[in-house]
Parts: C-alpha cells; sequence; structure tokens
C-alpha cells in the first residue's frame, strides 16, 4: 500500500524505457476509459429497458407508496399500483442503521490496531477481520434468518416494553411482530461492513505522518489528544470514503436483505417492523416478471443507481469541505 | 442394427448439416432407419443429442427427477431443465434460447409467443397446501371464505368464530395468527390467489398475480422453503406451501372445503380428482382450481411445457417428442416419490395425441 515504484528497475536503456513509457502510459488510459464506460453503458441499458415503466406507471412510481403489481379487479378502473417509494425508503433506513452500528465499530477497531495494539495482537486480529471480509452475504443471511432473527425477538420486545412509552422513541421501537424487520438487517448488514471500513480506515490511519503525532506528544498531549489532534484531521478524508464504500456495500447489498428483511411493502417509523430494500426486491420478483413489471424492476436499479451517485456526491463535498478547513488550520 | 443406428447417430450428431443429410440418406437406403422411438417402448434409450429447457420453479423437483433417471437410461441424451421461473423461461422459449420451457401460467401476448407457434402440453400437477402450526389443534378444516378471510387479515385469531364454525368440537386458542406468504414472483401464489378468487370471490379483495399487495403485517419467506421455515418457526403461522416441501418439512396441513362442501386433505389422489373434475380447453390448458368432485382437493396447481409446433431441425423435433413422450409414459411413475400427480388418463392421452402433431 505505501510502497513507492521504484523508477531503477526499469532503467535498462533510454528507448526501452520510452516504449515501456508509453505502453504503461496507454494500459493505464484503457483501464480509465473503461471504467466510465462500463458504468455508462449499465446506466444507459437500465435506462433504455426500463423505459417502458416510465411510459406506463409515470412519475407515479416516485410519488407513491403502494405496491399493488397485480390487478386486482383485472380489467377494473385500478390497474396496477408501481409505488417504489416504500422500497427507497427500506433501503436508506436498513443503510443508516448499518452505518449507525458499524461506523463507531470499524473506526474503534482501527485504532486499537494502528495505536493501541501489540504487535502480535494487531496481526491475529487483521487476519480475523480479513476473514470475516469473506464470508459470503448469503451465509450472513441464512445465519440472519435462521438464527439472529429469532434470537432478537425478546431483545425487541423487552425494548418495546421499556422504551415505547416515550413519545418519539416509543415510534421507533414498536411492536416487534417477528425478528425479520430493518433493525436486524441493519444489524448484520454492519457486521458485514466492518471489515471493510476497518481495514480501509486502518490503512488511512497508518499514513499520518509520524512527526504529527511527536508533535502533538511533544506538546504534551495524552493519547486520545494525540489521536484528536493529529491522526482524525489528517485522516478524515480517507475515513469519509471508508464509510461511503461501506455504505455502497450496505445499499446494494441484495441477498441478506431479500432473506432478513421480512419483505412487508410499507413506510413505518417502526424500526421492529418488517420493510422491503431495492436490491432485494429485484432479486425476489426478477424470475417471475414480464413486460411492464420487469421494466420497473430496472427503475428500481436506476433509482439504486441515483442515490448511490448522490451519496457519493454529497461524501465529495464532506471531504472538500473538512480539507479546506484544515488546509486553513495549517496555515 | 440397433448399434450401428446408434453410432451413424452418433456421427450425424457432431457433423456439419450436409453431412447430416447425407448420412442419414445412407441410412435410411438400407435399413428400416425413421425414428429412434420405432424401437423401443418410448424410444428414448436410442434417442441422441442435446436439449435445453428452463422455467418454472414448481415442478422442478420432478423434471429433475426425470433428467436424472435419464441419465441412465438413454446415455447419448442430455437434457437440462433450469429452474428460473415461468416468465423468464417463457422470454428464453421465446427467443429460441430453449427446446422447450416449464411453465405455470399461460402465454400472454406480453410474452413474445406467437399464438399458432407452440403447443401446451400439461405434465403433472400438485396440490398447494394451506399449511399452520398452532400447538395442541391437529386437524384443521377450513373453508375457502376463511382463508380469504385469514390471509387478508379479516380474522386475526385463531379462535375466530369463522374458524371455529369451520372446525366443529375442536377447541381453538386464542393464539394470533401470523400470515406467511412468498416474497418472491411465484406461479405458487398465482395459484393459490387464483383459487381465492374463484372459489372466494365475494370475500377476496387482493386479486390474483405472481405477486399480490399483501398487508404490511403479514410475514414474507423466500420460495416454498422461506414460507414454511416461518410456519415452523411460529406458533400461530399460517402459510401457503407446495406439498413436497410441506411434507418433507413435515408441516400440518389443513384439510380444504371443496366445491361439493367436503373438506378434503391435500393429497395426490386427491390432486388427481381434481384434475379429472376440471375443464380441458382445446388446446390443453385447463384450470384444476375449484374443480368439482367428491374427492377433489381445490387448490391444485398445473403445470406446462410449451414446445413448437415446428422445430427447424427435424432431428429436434423427434428429441422433443421422445423426451416428452417417457416424461408423459414411464415418467409419470416417478411423479409420486417427488410428491407430484400424475395426469388422468384422459388428460394423459390428449397431451400424448398433441405431442404427435409436434413437427
Amino acid at each position: 500500500m505505501t510502497q513507492q515504484p521504484n523508477p531503477a528497475l526499469a532503467m535498462s536503456s533510454k528507448a526501452r524505457s520510452r516504449i515501456a513509457d508509453r505502453t504503461f502510459w496507454a494500459i493505464c488510459l484503457i483501464a480509465g476509459i473503461a471504467v466510465l464506460a462500463i458504468l455508462g453503458l449499465i446506466l444507459g441499458s437500465l435506462i433504455s429497458q426500463s423505459m417502458p415503466a416510465f411510459r406506463e406507471a409515470g412519475l407515479d412510481m416516485f410519488t407513491n407508496t403502494r405496491w399493488v403489481p397485480n390487478d386486482p379487479d383485472a380489467d377494473g378502473p385500478a390497474g396496477p399500483i408501481y409505488g417504489l417509494l416504500a422500497f427507497a425508503y427500506g433501503t436508506v433506513v436498513v443503510s443508516i442503521i448499518a452505518l449507525i452500528f458499524a461506523v463507531p465499530v470499524s473506526l474503534g477497531i482501527a485504532l486499537f490496531l494502528t495505536e493501541l495494539a501489540p504487535r502480535r495482537v494487531r496481526g491475529t486480529v487483521v487476519t480475523f477481520i480479513d476473514l470475516l471480509a469473506s464470508v459470503p452475504s448469503v451465509v450472513f443471511g441464512l445465519w440472519g434468518v435462521l438464527v439472529v432473527a429469532p434470537a432478537l425477538v425478546p431483545v425487541y420486545q423487552w425494548l418495546h416494553g421499556t422504551l415505547g412509552g416515550i413519545p418519539v422513541l416509543g415510534r421507533l421501537f414498536g411492536e416487534a411482530a417477528s425478528g425479520r424487520n430493518f433493525m436486524t438487517a441493519g444489524i448484520i448488514l454492519a457486521l458485514m461492513i466492518v471489515p471493510i471500513i476497518t481495514s480501509i480506515s486502518r490503512e488511512v490511519f497508518d499514513t499520518v505522518p509520524d512527526s504529527d503525532k511527536q508533535a502533538a506528544w511533544a506538546l504534551g498531549a495524552t493519547r486520545w489528544e494525540m489521536i484528536k489532534g493529529s491522526v482524525l484531521p489528517h485522516s478524515f478524508g480517507g475515513v469519509v470514503g471508508a464509510i461511503m464504500l461501506g455504505l455502497g456495500r450496505a445499499m446494494g447489498e441484495t441477498i441478506l436483505v431479500a432473506l432478513v428483511m421480512g419483505s412487508a411493502v410499507q413506510i413505518t417509523p417502526n424500526l421492529f417492523a418488517g420493510g422491503y430494500a431495492l436490491p432485494g426486491a429485484i432479486v425476489n420478483l426478477f424470475g417471475e416478471s414480464s413486460g411492464t413489471f420487469t421494466a420497473v424492476l430496472m427503475v428500481m436499479g436506476v433509482v439504486l443507481f441515483v442515490m448511490t451517485v448522490l451519496i457519493n456526491l454529497l461524501a465529495r463535498v464532506i471531504v472538500r469541505r473538512a480539507e479546506v478547513r484544515m488546509k486553513g488550520a495549517t496555515a | 442394427m440397433n448399434q450401428k443406428v446408434l453410432s451413424r447417430r452418433g456421427v450425424a450428431g457432431v457433423a456439419l448439416a450436409a453431412i447430416t443429410a447425407i448420412a442419414l440418406a445412407a441410412c435410411g437406403s438400407g435399413q428400416p432407419s425413421t425414428t429412434p422411438q420405432g424401437s423401443a417402448a418410448t424410444g428414448i434409450e436410442g434417442a441422441s443429442g442435446e436439449l435445453k429447457g428452463s422455467g418454472a420453479s414448481f415442478p422442478n423437483a420432478f423434471y429433475q427427477e426425470i433428467v436424472a433417471e435419464l441419465q441412465g437410461k438413454a446415455k447419448n441424451l442430455k437434457v437440462t431443465y433450469n429452474s428460473v421461473g415461468s416468465s423468464t423461461g417463457k422470454k428464453e422459449f421465446a427467443q429460441g434460447l430453449v427446446d422447450f420451457a416449464g411453465s405455470d401460467s399461460l402465454v400472454k401476448d406480453s410474452d413474445g409467443i406467437a399464438k399458432d407457434s407452440f403447443y401446451y402440453l400439461p405434465t403433472v400437477a400438485a396440490p398447494i397446501t394451506v399449511s399452520y402450526n398452532l400447538q395442541g389443534v391437529d386437524k384443521l378444516q377450513l373453508s375457502a371464505a376463511t382463508v380469504a378471510k385469514i390471509f387478508q387479515r379479516d380474522i386475526k385469531t385463531w379462535n375466530d368464530p369463522a374458524i371455529a364454525a369451520d372446525n366443529p368440537g375442536v377447541t381453538l386458542p386464542a393464539t394470533a395468527i401470523t400470515v406467511a406468504h412468498r416474497t418472491d414472483g411465484s406461479g405458487t401464489t398465482a395459484n393459490f390467489t387464483k383459487y381465492l378468487t374463484v372459489a372466494a370471490k365475494d370475500t377476496w379483495k387482493l386479486g390474483t398475480g405472481d405477486t399480490v399487495e399483501w398487508s404490511a403485517d403479514t410475514q414474507g419467506g423466500a420460495k416454498n422453503t422461506g414460507v414454511a421455515q416461518i410456519v415452523t418457526q411460529v406458533n400461530g403461522a399460517i402459510g401457503y406451501v407446495d406439498l413436497s416441501d410441506a411434507t418433507t418439512l413435515k408441516l400440518k396441513f389443513a384439510a380444504i372445503k371443496n366445491k361439493d362442501g367436503k373438506f378434503v386433505l391435500p393429497t395426490l389422489e386427491g390432486t388427481t380428482a381434481g384434475l379429472n373434475g376440471a375443464k380441458v380447453n382445446d388446446d390443453l390448458s385447463y384450470d384444476p382450481l375449484d374443480a368439482s368432485g367428491a374427492d377433489a382437493y381445490p387448490i391444485t396447481a398445473p403445470t406446462f411445457l410449451l414446445v413448437k409446433r415446428k422445430y427447424d431441425d427435424p432431428k429436434k423435433a423427434e428429441l422433443v417428442k421422445a423426451f416428452v413422450k417417457y416424461m408423459l409414459t414411464d415418467g409419470q411413475a416417478l411423479a409420486k416419490e417427488v410428491h407430484f400427480a400424475p395426469l388422468p388418463d384422459s388428460l394423459k392421452q390428449k397431451a400424448l395425441a398433441q405431442l404427435d402433431k409436434v413437427s
């Protein structure tokens, strides 16, 4: 990660190095363009496939909360209703829950590993976290639905019993009919994204120059003051990036939310109620879809795409602002 | 002689089209060539080549059983069936990616299959059980209207008067009802809800389809096993599950009141009785839901194979015919092993006659 390229290796003769240089330049350019091209093609084909839905259901998809894909009274006046709001809501809610749980834990682990842990412990913990990262999401999903969800029901019921009476909190911690709900999905998603946020922020913390830390020590800072004053400001941008990668994985996670979220199409403040997320709906419903219905699933893909892009843009704004602030401080 | 035909066919299979023609012509000159199904009872032993199918997941267990059986019987025949869902199967069939498709639903205009280009061939049928988990109750009877009320959450406890009326003499607990349904788009949901629209016309309000607007306080499970798993986990749960999964997972199922007013348990015999009572259309599409007959189990899902009326390659047509013929004759005996109901004789004969028209 922190290795520097070694220029001496490529220096056998001038001409050869020029060819190597050109080739390298071309390969990098192709790779760079490929990313953009693939992204563009995906978005393009998603939009073109989703056109029938835009024609038939129109913007109602983005304002309606009801999901009635079959036509209950056949040729009646109602017709199918393809409201996607509840799905988008579900995606946002589980992602937020996942971040709330994952971010403090991941940053804690990363700081522990870089600043506190003895070398031997460090290696072991890193191995285990990397192992966690390689567990397929369907395993997390099955574990969630078979083990975690039933086990958490009494916990949810206890939380509802103790916090249910408080005005605002009570609405969040409502009745828990089963363990398949926003909260369980959020918790397991958090477990899934902890490794990714941890390992990236660990690398970021590692890049903090020793001189910055020594300066803090020299000023008589405690360990926490050193972390607060030297490590965190220096690595803010990188940590935000790590969190965004984690969030991206959480939002796009498919099988897990399809299994654990309970698949109830609704918008409710109750975190212990079932919900449905965009990727889960796509994977559940695609097999038996046809015509307009398939196109609506494509629209779900577009919505997910747009949400991801917006969040990444937001992250860039946050990072840029923080950098400006930091530069102001150092100048 | 048989050997010779076999080897020639093997060569033809890998050669170019022109060579195929010559080889077949040479074959036809000396011997009674015709088709591979002339010799054996169903002709499947001599068949060689490759067949691809995809579609409905509902009859998948039966089709896989047939495919596995054929691996031993017809060594040169390679059949694959991908259970990707009826709609996807129909799409692939329309695009010519597969030689046949499995479908639980009839072909719609939006599927892109030309009206006169295919035949429906019924293969097997299976009952959809209404499985439940209620401590202390081992025998449950439900009428269509009660099932409808339960699944659209008009009834929320087990001791509701409507359930009690269907079960005279049974003490029902006040346990809350948990409704489990399929989250994935499914022919099982389509058939179950279609049954309710037919048999509980005045009560059922959610319509029919691969997915419907389930109330938010119901539980969703992925596939039959997901629903079965909720039923197993939760005391007071009820859900619709196909017989094969319900039997394997040892669920308890309710007897459903049929058109003749009898409460019938989901069994293969009840299903075949239901098929006998069903009205079969000229194109062999039929609807066994809520069929008449004293022993008929009313929630029965039909399933079809879609085959082309005319295949571009006559060899392919022969293969398809041999394969489906096996499925409709000897293969029917395998159905029971995987909890599917064989077709009644009348329907089977019609299907075989329809198959004969494939060219």
